[in-house]
């Protein structure tokens, strides 16, 4: 492995086990996104150039841009150890610039039904009406169904969902409404809705209160007032429990303050995981809604110094804790978002399953950002993105 | 009396009948059987999928992993599917982290392998755990105990293992062999004791060979075989020596008339202990491929006390002949150049069960060998086992336990 330092000479990593694990990370890793970002532009380049020269760069630190902006080449070819250059010349070297999939490949949306990049900003308001009270009724229509998700270029799992889609539909609504939703289960399995919140006993969704387990094949319907305001949950809450939400029955509810809040850029953030190999001990795959690495090849698009707000929910079965980071920037934070005062002013925060909270931005500076696990182990199995600041 | 006449008319034709079979030539019955036992599995290939229903659990996903070769930022798994139903690699992951990869585009079928090669900045030294993941979300993981980079199978690697091979194989042999004079003067009763003694080696050799190759035929995939393999070669390698000693005994006793001679003996022991060496050899090379053996004086020094006592085994039955030193020198190569040529086969182009089979070849030699030896530890009441060779035989077998402690492949 050869690493180019700061100053333009070379190290040989390999002697060095600590060697990247500080500034070499986040560059190797913007790097690694603006490499597909700017695909045409490194493909052009990658035929261009030896090979040897390119793998030295991708392995190494420098930026494209910047790379093809000092016309380097030859130089870097030149300190390219030549069994590496000669072992990996037809791999994409990937391999120290990040965790990727093979070939940076991408699922079928299409086939699974749903796209991470729409479910960032799709909040479901449901059908309301006006009671003779004055008061609002909303209403919605949850339908369980057994799906097969591509959840990694190639690897196929069978979900259990609601809506279809994983996450489910982020319900969302204002305090002191009236919400009532009917639960079709379309699944082959028993499921209910279990709602974080204020509610009856009998509207809670597990079994033996109101109508209890819903079998394939029925329905029901589960009225509660909106409250208290704040970011909360929904979720199956059938046994075994921890694969009725590891399989994907999950979503996000959102009980808005009377008074609002400031107008900001929203998007929901479910951090979740795929345990493919169903043997109930931590997960193979890592992801804020749904697919790995997503937000690596599709960037989420957000201005600069607007005020962005993410809903950040963690559902994550099988692993006590998750976290989630940013680079380059700091969030206001606001637990289960049920105060409009932060908390706290920081760049990380960790959550055990079924915490989540407001988070408020606002990006000063241009560029690609990271986000991704601060268990960073999470990270390389797939919970990673970019804010693209434009 | 009608129907007495009838009956054995009936009887008749039915003898008529089998004499007209009997009168076809050999080959149209054989072939029509044949023709018919194919019929029958064509027909059963054909049909079959649809008179049985289908497995009732998922698909079976096996990988074994044949070869691991590491390269730097790159580890390369020759892997072979095992199972029963095509594995599709969709992705993969070391140490917990997502690697881009080349190989096994389609799905692997039955017994078909392939060679993923993984873009991963490995350290050296460093354990990893690889992690393939199928088209179903299965995972099948390979452990590399430490990351070592494969030596490139050059002529300086050849060269290296030939020198090895030498050491741990040619040369102590050669040593053992240099006890043949002060041999010479021992008593009959001495000599006994010195075939005692060797049984007593051999044996724990056969022991000792027969678990390394189970735990390497266990340590496989499978697709092969694993520990059968190990049994298969020591039974063939034990009949093959049998046939070959009768073969040549026979000639022997056509030309002299005399029985089988301490010479045939040395070469059947040295073409055993030949075959174990092999085996040997191979261990050596492979555990230096995968960076697990320690070169240096130790080793060498271990393993030359430790075959020295093969060289003793051969020449034990030639205490009463006078072999020419260019017969010697040729028992010596036969039993300790296959150690080159094992420590070659081993770090180039080695896997576990090609391993298991000869491993399993030098036990079922030995296992021969101990057989032709028994033998000559007779008193002259005709006793194999008395309280002389029981003692040398317990000997032995300490000897070759206590010497085996000096080496760890």
């Amino acid at each position: 492995m050869v690493v180019e330092t700061p100053t333009g000479g070379t190290a040989d990593g390999s002697a060095e086990p600590g060697d990247d694990k500080l500034g070499g990370r986040l560059s190797r890793r913007r790097l690694l996104v603006s490499g597909l970002v700017a695909g045409p532009a490194l493909a052009a380049l990658h035929e261009a150039l030896p090979h040897q020269g390119i793998h030295t760069v991708l392995g190494g630190e420098q930026h494209p841009a910047a790379l093809a902006a000092t016309g380097h080449g030859s130089s870097h070819a030149s300190t390219t150890s030549a069994p590496s250059a000669a072992t990996d010349a037809h791999l994409n070297g990937l391999g120290t610039a990040g965790a990727t999939f093979r070939g940076g490949a991408a699922v079928d949306h299409r086939a699974n039904g749903f796209n991470p990049t729409e479910i960032l900003r799709d909040f479901d308001y449901g059908k309301t009406t006006r009671l003779p009270s004055g008061r609002i009724l909303r209403e919605w229509q949850l339908i369980a169904s057994d799906k097969e998700i591509e959840v990694a270029p190639g690897v196929k799992f069978p979900a259990w969902t609601y809506n279809g889609r994983v996450p489910g539909p982020t319900l969302r609504c204002r305090e002191g409404e009236l919400l009532r939703i009917r639960f079709v289960n379309g699944s082959a399995h028993p499921h209910t809705v279990h709602f974080h919140g204020l509610h009856p006993s009998a509207m809670d969704g597990v079994p033996g209160a109101g109508d209890g387990i819903i079998d394939s094949g029925k329905s029901t319907v589960y009225e509660f007032n909106a409250e208290p305001f704040g970011l909360h949950l929904y979720h199956c809450h059938v046994s075994p429990l921890a694969e009725h939400i590891a399989r994907g029955m999950y979503g996000t509810f959102i009980v808005d303050p009377k008074e609002g809040r400031p107008d900001a850029d929203e998007m929901v953030m479910v951090q979740n995981g795929w345990n493919t190999t169903f043997d109930a001990e931590g997960n193979q795959l890592y992801a804020v809604n749904a697919i790995p690495f997503h937000y690596v090849n599709e960037p989420v698009q957000v201005s600069r110094d607007e005020l962005v707000r993410i809903y950040l929910v963690n559902i994550l079965e099988y692993d006590p804790i998750n976290s989630f980071h940013v680079h380059g920037n700091f969030f206001n934070y606001f637990p289960t978002g049920t105060s409009l005062t932060p908390t706290e002013f920081t760049d990380t925060v960790i959550q055990g399953q079924a915490q989540r909270g407001i988070l408020e931005i606002r990006f000063p500076n241009p560029g690609q950002f990271m986000f991704h696990a601060h268990k960073t182990e999470f990270a390389d199995l797939g919970w990673m993105g970019f804010f693209e600041v434009g | 009396m009608e129907a007495h006449a009838q009956q054995p008319a009936a009887d008749r034709s039915e003898t008529s009948d089998a004499s007209a079979l009997s009168k076809l030539p050999l080959w149209v019955v054989a072939g029509g059987v044949i023709a018919l036992i194919l019929a029958v599995l064509l027909t059963i290939a054909v049909v079959g999928d649809d008179t049985l229903p289908d497995r009732l659990g998922p698909p079976i996903e096996e990988l074994a992993v044949e070869r691991t070769e590491l390269s730097p930022n790159r580890i390369e798994l020759t892997v072979r599917n095992t199972g029963p139903d095509p594995v599709q690699v969709a992705q993969a992951f070391v140490a917990d982290a997502y690697v881009d990869f080349e190989g096994a585009d389609d799905p692997i079928g039955r017994l078909g392998s392939e060679t993923v090669a993984l873009d991963f900045p490995w350290q050296e030294g460093q354990p990893y755990l690889v992690s393939l993941v199928t088209s179903t979300g299965l995972v099948i993981e390979h452990e590399i105990p430490a990351a070592v980079a494969t030596p490139e199978p050059d002529g300086g690697l050849f060269a290296l293992m030939a020198l090895l091979g030498l050491y741990v194989g040619v040369i102590p042999v050669t040593l053992g062999m240099l006890l043949l004079p002060a041999m010479r003067r021992f008593r009959p009763d001495w000599i006994r004791l010195v075939m005692a003694v060797t049984v007593g080696l051999l044996a724990l050799l056969a022991v000792d060979a027969t678990l390394e190759g189970l735990e390497i035929a266990g340590a496989s995939g499978g697709a092969f075989g694993g520990a059968e393999l190990v049994l298969l070669g020591a039974g063939i390698a034990y009949l093959a020596l049998t046939g070959v000693d009768r073969f040549l005994r026979g000639r022997r006793e056509r030309a002299e008339g005399a029985g089988a001679g301490g010479g045939q003996l040395a070469l059947m022991v040295a073409i055993g202990i030949g075959l174990h060496n092999m085996g040997e050899g191979l261990a050596i090379g492979s555990a230096y491929a995968i960076g697990e053996l320690a070169l240096g004086a130790a080793l060498v020094v271990g393993f030359a006390i430790h075959n020295t006592t093969e060289g003793f085994a051969i020449v034990a039955p030639l205490v009463r002949e006078q072999p020419s030193l260019r017969r010697l020198a040729g028992l010596g190569l036969i039993a300790g150049a296959p150690a080159i040529l094992g420590a070659i086969l081993g770090a180039s182009v080695t896997n576990s069960e090609l391993s298991a089979l000869l491993l399993g070849l030098g036990v079922g030699a030995v296992v021969q060998v101990i057989v032709q030896i028994a033998p000559a530890m007779k008193d002259s009441a005709g006793r194999t086992l008395d309280a002389l060779t029981t003692a040398g035989i317990a000997g032995g077998m300490i000897a070759f336990y206590l010497t085996g402690l000096l080496i760890s492949v």
